[in-house]
């Protein structure tokens, strides 16, 4: 990603960015990271991918370079495997810490369009994917239970609070 | 002996694509004399939702664990992904009230109220702490000492350690272990604690195609007969996907991809068609002769 190999301007940082997110939950232990790397050498995306690298992530978001990693592509490319906070020496939740910066560009209404269509599907019938009627009625066939309903209203109660939805709204409408 | 009761969480990719893992690990369950109950309603785990939002991803969470507590029974699921969510939200409310009165307030329009009552074990986790190792071997007729398999725990099942609590995930061995039980030989490989890539799926698909092909190619690395899996994610990706990868990247596996209660139910002297081993992508034709031949 070009973008990120620009020069730093003094202008671009944020230096409350960092204290922002260490009030989250998961982001707690940002500043503990001293840029070791063990994080990108042990991420098996890294290993594939030419542009994700957590470590960056990490320093990106310490730095207070808020818009560059919150409309950073890369950023969803994690697999929330969780090896880089299992093996972080100095016990940064890096996997949360980037599932964090995804939620504040979410809630700036950047985020890929799969969420939006889990999201829909949970409101509309309780489960992330659509699953077709077709499947719903062979689980008699297969000598299985009938499977379990949402309860979309009050599904709908216990998520009216959330910030998130209303980019669902936006994009309904 | 007691009887061990569970509510049964599917969770949303085991109906939508996945019910081979459902039919086998039902069967296989009701054979170790474990009680499924369904869940009276359902809602996604919620961890699809946590990078979008951590709030929502805890709401839909409490909400199930709010429904097992008023069933008054723990639930067991077959996705990692489910167990680890529920398992660490569970935690979370229990430990932090605050955290919990908040999460309440969402709950207390629907009626529901998380109190903490209700455990989480992932279906592997229940057959070896409550089943156990010594019922599952007695429970083996036919043994599978023909095969030689390779297992792929996936993430979820162990990480992130501090809220999963179960097994050593830079050395995990109890699926090698039900994989032993079964008279098979489970095989030692490469990278065997790598991520399948499925999360990274929709996102980009190139990295996440890549990271299976690499496992597929350290499977066969090592002449493994069939790929043993324990989450319906992992097993899409290396099942459903195979023909996609080889021709992807121009290469041949061939590599059959079992649930691992599909492989204990052959040792049970269960019947491939029992155990919906027509629901596999990957040809298992050879592998099946193979069992037969040697009974």
């Amino acid at each position: 990603m070009q973008a990120e190999k620009k020069t730093i301007k003094a202008s671009e940082m944020d230096p409350k960015f960092k204290y922002e997110i260490s009030k989250m939950h998961g982001g707690e232990k940002l500043m503990r990271c001293f840029q070791c790397g063990t994080c990108t050498s042990d991420c098996p995306v890294a290993r594939f991918s030419e542009t994700y690298r957590p470590r960056q992530i990490i320093r990106m978001a310490q730095l207070g370079l808020r818009n560059r990693v919150l409309n950073s592509d890369t950023l969803w490319l994690c697999a929330a495997c969780f090896t880089c906070t299992d093996r972080c020496p100095q016990d940064v939740e890096v996997a949360s810490v980037i599932r964090v910066l995804r939620n504040l560009a979410a809630e700036q209404g950047c985020v890929p369009e799969v969420f939006k269509e889990q999201c829909s599907s949970i409101l509309e019938s309780g489960y992330a994917y659509k699953i077709p009627e077709l499947r719903v009625r062979k689980r008699e066939q297969l000598g299985l239970p009938p499977l379990p309903k949402g309860n979309t209203d009050s599904i709908s109660k216990s998520l009216c609070n959330v910030h998130f939805l209303k980019h669902l709204g936006k994009k309904g409408e | 002996m007691a009887s061990l009761k569970y509510l049964m969480f599917l969770g949303c990719a085991i109906p939508y694509r996945v019910s081979a893992f459902e039919i086998s690990a039902r069967k296989v369950l009701c054979k170790l004399g474990v009680e499924l109950h369904e869940m009276p309603e359902f809602n996604c785990c919620g961890l699809p939702l946590d990078p979008v939002s951590h709030e929502m991803m805890l709401i839909l969470a409490a909400r199930n664990l709010a429904l097992a507590e008023r069933e008054g029974l723990d639930i067991t699921t077959l996705c990692p992904g489910c167990a680890g969510t529920l398992k660490k939200v569970n935690r979370m409310l229990k430990e932090n009230k605050e955290l919990r009165d908040d999460i309440n307030s969402h709950l207390k329009d629907s009626g529901l109220q998380f109190k903490g009552t209700s455990n989480v074990k992932h279906f592997m986790q229940l057959m070896v702490e409550d089943v156990g190792l010594e019922k599952i071997k007695n429970s083996v007729t036919k043994p599978l000492t023909m095969l030689k398999v390779a297992e792929h725990n996936g993430c979820h099942i162990l990480r992130p350690k501090e809220f999963i609590g179960f097994d050593d995930p830079e050395d995990p061995k109890t699926l090698k272990t039900l994989i032993e039980a079964t008279g098979a030989t489970c095989l030692d490989y490469m990278d065997e604690t790598e991520c399948c890539g499925a999360p990274s799926v929709g996102v980009s698909d190139k990295v996440a195609l890549q990271l299976a092909r690499d496992k597929l190619n350290h499977v066969k690395a090592v002449e493994a007969e069939a790929m043993i899996t324990i989450c319906p994610f992992c097993h899409i990706m290396y099942d459903t996907n195979e023909l996609r990868i080889e021709k992807m990247f121009n290469e041949v596996y061939g590599i059959p991809v079992l649930h691992y209660p599909q492989l204990l139910g052959l040792a049970m002297g269960m019947k491939p068609a029992e155990l919906a081993f027509s629901e596999l992508r990957v040809d298992v034709s050879k592998l099946l002769n193979k069992v037969e031949e040697k009974k």
